[in-house]
């Protein structure tokens, strides 16, 4: 009975295994964004192209499976979120420089690698949202204000150590250094409302339960929460600010691509990488995901463009990238996630 | 029983003291190295970080890591064991009304996922839930600050939640000690005097200790191996730690080594229990069991069982369930979608030949360390079973480079002698996926089966040999029969936790391949939860259909209904 059982399994294998990857009309894809995210896009190039797009989505790991699967890795191409993975990828030397004029015209050069090693995709801001009943427009402009004591018992944040935290953490190092950053990360757990929990809307809905007048999140969550029915209430009791730091401008995080050192279908592959940098992508990206397109001279939603245009912060992604593990240290010395101390 | 066996074989070598290969020894060494070579490569990396994390780590918030966690795993425990054993005692032991409908829903919960279990929950029960919201319009409070109420994003709540969906393995394998306890036994005990409680207490309790020991052992490497439910409560855990080393600190060597402390919690609590029993025998003498005599109970004890066994079931499925069905219900247009279907599909399929594999395996093994008796087996296949208690993630991690080196090293040998390439064979297929619910789910077959097998006297195996029946042909004509239910069991378990596996799934599948946890998850990881309702509510009832077959099949296999002589 054991021999049928083995015999069932290699039938039943036989066909998805021996997979060379690479095939006349096909490109596959490593994806850190959820599949329902990215399908959109992905149907629209195999609309255009005929180009079939196969895609696996997982959020931890996916370098160590490239890593494992070292040159017969079936992967092309690898969509990111947050700079962290990039950098991830790009120091394990797992990706190829890809270079098109199509691909250096639509990504400015602050959002791609001078030797074309990754390029960003999109971009996404950190801001902070304010109680419309309870807080006034200008009486908070910056990050650094968060620590300021006039807000103690008032913010809301999701952990410190996740990924959108700890970028803008890096940044603030980046910007003032290890010292700093820790006086400052002190200031804002003292102002905190609760124990960290939750995610960047959860912190939205604190803001409408009274629990706290300010939090942190992302831009695109005010334009996804405003399409929610359950979630319209908590959007609409707050407002937007976009934070200055260290005078500069908003903390900005990019999703982005990078091509597979060793891509079995690279023709494909530079293909879809166009195409995601194309206006017809970004305009995709723009208003089904809310995101800030990478192509500056693509229009965003309209409800982003009814938030103006504000400042971004410059530092170089290389930069938070670098400091990310001095953050995560900062996070864990000053206690972040136990919340405020007790009163 | 040894005795035996030499003088078996020696007949049948007529003096001449061959060296012969065992295959039952040799296939289990095969075996458990196989099964254990991503707790190994796990071993292996925890060797080679890039940075001594401990000094920073010991500054900061490992203690409280490790705090918390323990905190965790005894909650879970002490929970669970109360739940499960009190269940599983007053469905086999007493009657009262509703019994023979408890006895297959107390297994209800099994069927749910616990990240689904901790969003309802919190749904409910934070401020801006219905409860909350009911309270201050009865009492005319206004905001947080106006009163106290239970934080339900916390190390109490998370252990309420993991309870109330892990409680089902510790009530199944105890229920199964119980039914397999002869009633003979417990008549005895009352005979020397002793009153049902303490017949309960002194008795059957400690008889069923083994399958308790594996029920609570199973749950508490669910407990350590879980991040979802806990990240989800603001918990920090050892496996917090673990990923934040990994992902964000980008040091892989030193998550693992923090795995590997995690592991030794848990070798270190089996040790410490084997030790604590190692000279009991725990099987029954009696070849007959009767049916066991159930005490009628009346007036407050009824109701008390009542709740004993209906608040798990509320709690732990009934609720979740009618939420779940709500948001299905509301949010139908946008749950149904072309993708479901095989989805589900293949979640099904995969789960059942994982739950096949694993059963065989398990079995082999179980009775491999049964027949010889040998402790450096046993050991190796427990060492095996230590998947369970590794995160998903990490498994996944310690399945990828194995399969990774087998496949470049066949395709560079390959290329080099034949000058073709064979690409991957193993990585990126289903065989990975299937090989990651093996590893991890060996514990729950292993575990149940040696219970199990532990629960048939060693007579029978005698009988079957004074027979001659070669140790295979007593495996198959005697022990198998009699411990259809374990199997069943070990299957059921198994096939329900392959379809709520996520993290492993996520990582190790082929392209275009949903099972239904990763498609449910790409919605509840951004607390989208109502919009796959649907989908996590075909989780649930693929599961329910296998856990109510279990309890009928385990019900009809009583002892006394194979053995009866009228």
């Amino acid at each position: 009975m054991k021999f049928r059982l083995l015999a069932a399994i290699a039938l039943i294998a036989a066909p998805t295994t021996m997979t060379t990857g690479a095939s006349a009309a096909e490109v596959n894809v490593y994806s850190h964004r959820q599949e329902i995210l990215v399908r959109p896009l992905l149907d629209a190039f195999t609309k255009e192209t005929g180009i079939k797009v196969n895609v696996v989505f997982a959020q931890k790991g996916l370098v160590k499976r490239l890593e494992a699967e070292g040159r017969n890795s079936p992967a092309d191409i690898v969509l990111t979120v947050d700079v962290a993975r990039i950098s991830e990828i790009v120091d394990a030397e797992l990706v190829q420089p890809v270079k098109t004029p199509a691909l250096e015209k639509a990504v400015p050069a602050n959002y791609r690698d001078p030797n074309g090693l990754w390029y960003g995709l999109t971009l996404r801001a950190r801001m902070i949202y304010t109680s419309k009943d309870r807080v006034g427009k200008g009486d908070i402009t910056s990050y650094e204000q968060l620590a300021d004591p006039k807000w103690r018992g008032k913010v809301c944040s999701r952990k410190g150590d996740h990924d959108y935290n700890i970028a803008l953490l890096a940044a603030y190092i980046g910007h003032y250094g290890e010292a700093k950053a820790t006086e400052w990360l002190e200031g804002v757990k003292a102002n905190l409302a609760r124990k960290p929990q939750g995610n960047d809307r959860a912190q939205v809905k604190a803001i409408m339960e009274g629990v706290c007048d300010i939090a942190i999140g992302n831009h695109y969550y005010m334009a996804l929460m405003l399409k929610n029915d359950k979630q319209k209430s908590w959007a609409e009791s707050a407002n937007l600010v976009f934070p200055t730091l260290a005078g500069k401008g908003t903390h900005m995080n990019i999703s982005g691509m990078v091509m597979t050192k060793y891509a079995p279908n690279k023709a494909n592959a530079v293909k879809l990488m166009e195409f995601l940098v194309s206006k017809k992508a970004q305009g995709i990206y723009a208003n089904v995901n809310s995101e800030y397109p990478i192509d500056p001279d693509v229009k965003t939603s309209p409800l982003l463009e009814s938030w103006g245009k504000f400042p971004r912060d410059d530092i170089a992604l290389d930069t938070i990238a670098k400091n990310r593990a001095a953050a995560l240290k900062i996070v864990n010395t000053v206690g972040f996630n136990d919340g405020p101390a007790t009163n | 029983m040894t005795g035996l066996q030499a003088s078996a074989t020696d007949a049948r070598t007529r003096g001449t003291r061959r060296f012969r290969p065992d295959p039952w020894a040799a296939g289990a060494f095969v075996i458990t190295a196989i099964v254990a070579l991503p707790v190994l490569t796990v071993l292996a990396a925890a060797f080679f970080p890039t940075e001594n994390i401990w000094p920073h780590l010991w500054d900061t918030v490992l203690p409280a890591y490790i705090f918390s966690t323990l905190e965790l795993m005894a909650g879970v425990a002490a929970s669970t064991i109360l739940i499960g054993v009190s269940a599983a005692w007053l469905v086999t032991a007493c009657d009262f009304p509703g019994r023979r409908i408890f006895e297959w829903a107390l297994v209800l919960p099994l069927a749910m996922p616990a990240y689904v279990v901790a969003y309802v929950y919190t749904d409910i029960l934070e401020f801006a839930g219905p409860v909350q919201a009911l309270l201050r319009d009865i009492f005319g409070w206004d905001t947080a600050k106006d009163y106290w109420f239970p934080e339900i994003r916390s190390l109490g709540g998370a252990i309420v939640v993991m309870t109330m969906t892990l409680y089902p393995y510790v009530y199944l394998l105890t229920r199964s000690a119980f039914l397999e306890q002869s009633s003979g036994v417990g008549e005895a005990a009352r005979t020397l005097g002793c009153s049902p409680w303490a017949a309960f207490r002194r008795v059957s309790l400690p008889m069923a200790r083994p399958s308790i020991v594996v029920g609570v052992a199973l749950v508490l490497m669910e407990t350590l191996n879980d991040f979802g439910t806990v990240d989800f409560f603001a918990v920090q855990t050892l496996t917090t730690g673990m990923f934040n080393v990994w992902l964000v600190m980008n040091n892989t060597g030193g998550g693992a080594q923090i795995a590997v402390v995690m592991l030794i919690f848990v070798i270190f609590l089996l040790v410490a229990e084997r030790a604590a029993r190692r000279k009991r025998g725990y099987h029954d003498t009696s070849t007959r069991p009767r049916l066991p005599v159930r005490f009628e109970l009346r007036g407050g004890r009824k109701f008390l069982a009542v709740l004993v066994c209906a608040v798990p079931i509320l709690i732990g499925f009934i609720v979740p369930a009618g939420l779940l069905t709500s948001y299905a219900i509301e949010f139908y247009d946008v749950s149904l979608n072309n993708r479901f279907p095989q989805a589900a599909l293949n979640s099904i399929l995969l789960a059942a030949l994982a739950a096949a594999v694993a059963v065989m395996i398990g079995l082999f093994l179980a009775y491999a360390v049964r027949l010889r008796k040998s402790t450096l087996l046993r050991n190796l296949a427990r060492f095996a079973s230590l998947g369970y208690a590794v995160p998903g993630a990490v498994l996944a991690i310690g399945i990828l480079f194995p399969f990774g080196a087998f496949d470049n090293a066949v395709d560079g040998f390959m290329r080099t002698t034949f000058g073709i390439s064979t690409g991957l064979i193993l990585s990126g297929t289903i065989v990975a996926v299937l090989f990651a619910y093996v590893v991890r789910f060996l514990a729950l077959a292993y575990g149940t089966l040696e219970a199990g097998l532990g629960r048939v006297t060693p007579h029978m195996d005698d009988a079957a040999r004074t027979l001659n029946h070669g140790p295979a042909q007593a495996l198959i004509k005697v022990n198998l029969p009699i411990i259809r239910g374990s199997m069943l069991t070990a299957g059921i378990l198994i096939f329900v936790d392959c379809m709520k596996e996520l993290p492993a799934t996520l990582l190790l599948r082929p392209f275009n391949f949903d099972t239904l946890a990763t498609y449910v998850y790409q919605f509840a990881s951004d607390e989208l939860l109502e919009e796959c309702a649907l989908g996590a509510l075909t989780i649930v009832a693929a599961g329910i259909i296998p856990v109510i077959l279990l309890t009928r099949v385990m019900g009809r296999n009583r002892p006394d209904q194979e053995f009866s002589i009228t």
